[in-house]
C-alpha cells in the first residue's frame, strides 16, 4: 500500500508535447515500474501520434477510454493548465497532478468552485507542486527519484526541494518512504496538509508523518487540530520561514505573513500544542521523525 | 505587483468606482495647474509612493488657496516619507495626486482580499473607517463584516445592500453604496487584482458614498492578460535589486544581515535563511535560484548579491536533485572567478555525482569551504563571516 499512486495506477501526461513535459514523462517513465505505468499523452491536435512510443489522444476523455489511465500529471503552461485541470476533473479522473507553476489565482478559484459545484470526486494535487511518489513502485512529478527510499513513512509538503531535503535525511538514516507528496505553495490549491494526512493515517503501511509546512495561510494549523483529535500515528514537523519578514512574498505566491497571519512561530506553536514533535533545524527532520519511530 | 492611488483611481472610475476628481502631478507646477482645473476653494495634496501610513508620515495636506498648494506641493516633492510600511529609510516623493477637498461626514473602510480557507475573494467592510484596521481586526473582529463572494454569481446586490447597511450607510445611500461595491468587485475580478481597499470609503455630508483612497495590488502570474496594468509597474518604488533579479528569473529580496544565501526552491531557501539564524548570523537576502542553477544565473545571482555593501560571505544550497553536482560546481567556480569573489563562500550540493562536484571546488583553487549538510553549512558560513572560518 502507500497513498494515491502505486505500481499498478496508470497515468497520462497532459502537455506532453512540451520541453518540460517530455523531460519529466522520461524520467519518470524509466523509474521503478515506470514504462507499465505511462501509458497517454494528451493534446488536442496530435491525436494519433506518439512520444516516445506513449501514444497522444486529442482529449483527457479519449486517453482514459483507450489506455484506461485514471491519473493525470499536468505541464500545460500556466494560461492553459486551469483549463487542463477542468477537463481532467471533467473527463472523472480518480488524481489529477498539477505541476505547472505560475497560475493565476482567479483562475484557480474558478476551477476549485467548478470542482465543489459539479460535486466532483476527482482529487486534485497541486498546482505549483514537485508531485507525488511512492518509492520503489511510481514516480509522477519532478523530484529525484533515486533519493527515495521504500519505507514506511509518509511525507507532505508544501515545497519542492525542502521535501526533497527531508527524504535525503530519511534515506540517509536508513529509514524509507510509503509516499512523499508534495502540495504545492499556491494559494488555492486543492489536496491540503490535512487530506493527505487523513490518506496516511488510514494506509496500513505508513507508521509515522513528517510535515513541512512553511509561512502563510492556516493549512498547517488546521492539519495541527486535526491530528490532535483523530490521528493514531506521530507526526513530526518543521516550519520554513521563521526569519520571513512579513508583507514579504518569499518565492511561492501563498508564501507570505500577511496581517500578522501565517507566520512560521504561530504555526510552530499551534502544532506543539497539538502533539506534534516540532523542531526548529531543518537539518534534523530525519532525526527527529527517527526518535518518534518505534 | 503595486500600483499608485492615483492609477488606482484611474481604474476604479473606469469600473464604474465613483471617486473624487483629481489629477496627478509630478511637479510643483503641475500640481498648481491641476488645482486649477479641478477649479473649487478646498484642494488635498497627496503624496504618491506605494506604502500605507502616508497621512500620518505628513504625505497628505489640505491646501486652501492656489499659493498653499504650491507651497504644500514643494513640501511633499522629493521629501523622504517615512510611514510604518516604508521603513526607516523612508521612500522619495516622486508623483503628486491633487484632488478636490470632500465633505466628509462619515468614514467607512471596505476591502477584498482572497481568503485562502474558502478559495473565494472576500468582501470586508466595517463602519470603523479612515484608521489602522488591522487593528480593528485584531481588537474588535465583530466590527468587520464580511461576505464570501461567488465566484460564479459575483458580488450580488442583495450582499453588497446587506452590507452596506451594516456598515452604516443611510437608507437613501444605499443603492449608492451597493452599485460601487459591486463595481469594485468586477473590477477586482476582471483586472486579476490581489488586494483592492478603499480606507476610506466616504460618506458626505449630501449622502455621496465616495472612494476618498484606492488601494490595488495585482496578481503576477495574471499580468501577462493585462499589459495596461503591467505597464503601470513604478521601478522607482522597487528594490533595484529586487528588479534586476526579476530580469534573471531570480526570485530575491534583501533583507538586513550580512550573510548571502543562494538556494534554489522557496522552501529550501527559507529554511536555509533559518538555519543561518539558528547558528547565530543573520541573512542578507532570501535569493531562489530557481530550477537552473546554470552559470550565467549564478553569475547574476552572485553579482546581485555582492551589490549588498553589508554582504560578509555568501553561503550556497543546492539540492540537485535531477541536476548534476559537478554541473552546478562548474557554474559556481565559473560565477566566482567571473565576480572576483573576496568574501568567503560556504557551499553545500546535493544530488548525484556529489564527490566530482567537492572535487571541481577544491581543484578550482578558489577558497571554497564544502558543507555536506545544511547544519554543517550553516555553522561554517556563520563562523566565516565572523572571521574565525576553519
Amino acid at each position: 500500500m502507500s497513498i494515491l499512486i502505486h505500481r499498478n495506477s496508470r497515468v497520462m501526461t497532459q502537455g506532453i508535447t512540451g520541453n518540460t513535459g517530455q523531460f519529466h514523462t522520461r524520467a519518470s517513465r524509466e523509474y521503478a515500474n515506470g514504462r507499465a505505468c505511462y501509458v497517454a499523452g494528451v493534446h488536442p491536435k496530435r491525436a494519433g501520434e506518439n512520444f516516445e512510443g506513449i501514444p497522444i489522444f486529442a482529449s483527457v476523455r479519449d486517453a482514459r477510454e483507450k489506455t484506461g489511465a485514471s491519473v493525470s500529471v499536468i505541464y500545460v503552461p500556466p494560461a492553459g493548465a486551469a483549463g487542463a485541470i477542468l477537463e481532467a476533473v471533467e473527463a472523472d479522473l480518480d488524481l489529477v497532478i498539477c505541476i505547472t507553476e505560475g497560475i493565476p489565482v482567479r483562475d484557480m478559484i474558478d476551477v476549485r468552485d467548478k470542482m465543489k459545484k459539479q460535486k466532483r470526486r476527482t482529487l486534485l494535487l497541486g498546482p505549483n507542486c514537485p508531485g507525488v511518489i511512492t518509492p520503489e513502485e511510481l514516480k509522477i512529478g519532478i523530484m529525484p527519484g533515486h533519493i527515495h527510499k521504500k519505507g514506511r513513512v509518509g511525507v507532505v509538503s508544501r515545497s519542492g526541494t525542502l521535501t526533497y531535503e527531508a527524504v535525503a535525511q530519511l534515506t540517509e538514516l536508513g529509514i524509507g518512504q510509503s509516499s512523499a507528496v508534495g502540495i504545492g505553495g499556491d494559494p488555492v490549491n486543492g489536496l491540503k496538509h490535512v487530506d493527505i494526512l487523513k490518506l496516511f493515517n488510514e494506509d496500513p503501511e505508513t507508521d509515522a508523518v513528517i510535515m513541512i509546512g512553511e509561512i502563510g495561510g492556516s493549512d498547517e494549523e488546521t492539519a495541527a487540530r486535526w491530528v490532535k483529535e483523530n490521528m493514531k500515528k506521530p507526526v513530526v514537523g518543521f516550519i520554513a520561514g521563521v526569519t520571513a519578514p512579513a508583507g514579504k512574498r518569499m518565492g511561492h505566491a501563498g508564501a507570505i505573513i500577511s496581517g500578522g497571519k501565517g507566520t512560521a512561530q504561530e504555526k510552530l506553536a499551534v502544532m506543539e500544542e497539538c502533539g506534534i514533535k516540532v523542531t526548529r533545524n531543518p537539518a534534523e527532520m530525519g532525526k527527529l521523525l527517527k526518535s518518534v519511530l518505534k | 505587483m503595486k500600483i499608485h492611488e492615483y492609477q488606482g483611481k484611474e481604474l476604479f472610475r473606469k469600473f464604474g468606482v465613483v471617486t473624487p476628481r483629481g489629477f496627478p502631478a509630478f511637479s510643483v507646477d503641475e500640481a498648481v495647474e491641476a488645482a486649477r482645473k479641478l477649479g473649487g476653494s478646498v484642494w488635498v495634496v497627496k503624496a504618491q509612493i506605494h506604502a500605507g501610513g502616508r497621512g500620518k508620515g505628513g504625505g497628505v495636506k489640505v491646501a486652501k488657496s492656489l499659493d498653499e498648494v504650491r507651497e504644500r506641493a514643494q513640501k511633499i516633492l522629493g521629501m523622504k516619507l517615512v510611514t510604518h510600511q516604508t521603513g526607516p529609510q523612508g521612500q522619495t516623493v516622486r508623483r503628486l495626486l491633487i484632488e478636490e477637498g470632500a465633505d466628509i461626514a462619515k468614514e467607512l473602510y471596505i476591502g477584498m482580499v482572497l481568503d485562502r480557507v474558502t478559495q473565494r475573494v472576500t468582501l470586508m467592510a466595517s463602519a470603523e473607517g479612515g484608521v489602522d484596521i488591522e487593528e480593528v481586526a485584531a481588537k474588535h473582529p465583530e466590527k468587520i463584516h464580511k461576505v464570501s463572494i461567488d465566484p460564479e454569481s459575483g458580488l450580488k446586490e442583495s450582499e453588497a445592500g446587506d452590507v452596506a447597511r451594516k456598515i452604516g450607510i443611510p437608507e437613501g445611500s444605499v443603492g449608492q453604496a451597493t452599485k460601487l461595491l459591486q463595481s469594485l468587485y468586477r473590477c477586482y475580478y476582471e483586472t486579476d487584482a490581489s488586494l483592492a481597499e478603499v480606507n476610506p470609503l466616504i460618506l458626505t455630508r449630501s449622502g455621496d458614498v465616495i472612494a476618498l483612497d484606492s488601494k490595488l495590488n495585482f496578481d503576477d502570474n495574471a499580468l501577462f492578460r493585462h499589459p495596461d496594468i503591467a505597464a503601470l509597474r513604478d521601478l522607482d518604488e522597487e528594490d533595484p535589486l529586487e528588479i534586476e533579479a526579476s530580469k534573471h528569473e531570480l526570485s530575491y529580496i534583501s533583507l538586513d544581515g550580512n550573510l548571502g544565501c543562494m538556494v534554489n526552491g522557496a522552501g529550501l531557501a527559507m529554511a536555509t535563511m533559518d538555519t543561518i539564524k539558528l547558528y547565530g548570523g543573520e541573512p542578507a537576502n532570501f535569493l531562489d535560484v530557481g530550477g537552473g542553477a546554470t552559470t550565467e544565473r549564478v553569475t547574476a545571482a552572485f553579482k546581485i548579491m555582492l551589490s549588498n555593501a553589508k554582504v560578509k560571505g555568501i553561503l550556497v544550497n543546492i539540492f540537485g536533485g535531477i541536476m548534476k553536482c559537478d554541473t552546478i560546481a562548474t557554474g559556481i567556480v565559473a560565477a566566482a572567478r567571473e565576480v572576483n569573489l573576496s568574501v568567503p563562500l560556504v557551499v553545500r550540493m546535493k544530488g548525484t555525482n556529489e564527490d566530482l562536484g567537492k572535487q571541481i571546488l577544491k581543484a578550482s583553487g578558489l577558497p571554497i569551504i564544502s558543507a555536506d549538510n545544511m547544519a554543517q553549512a550553516g555553522e561554517r558560513a556563520v563562523a566565516a563571516v565572523k572571521g574565525v572560518a576553519r
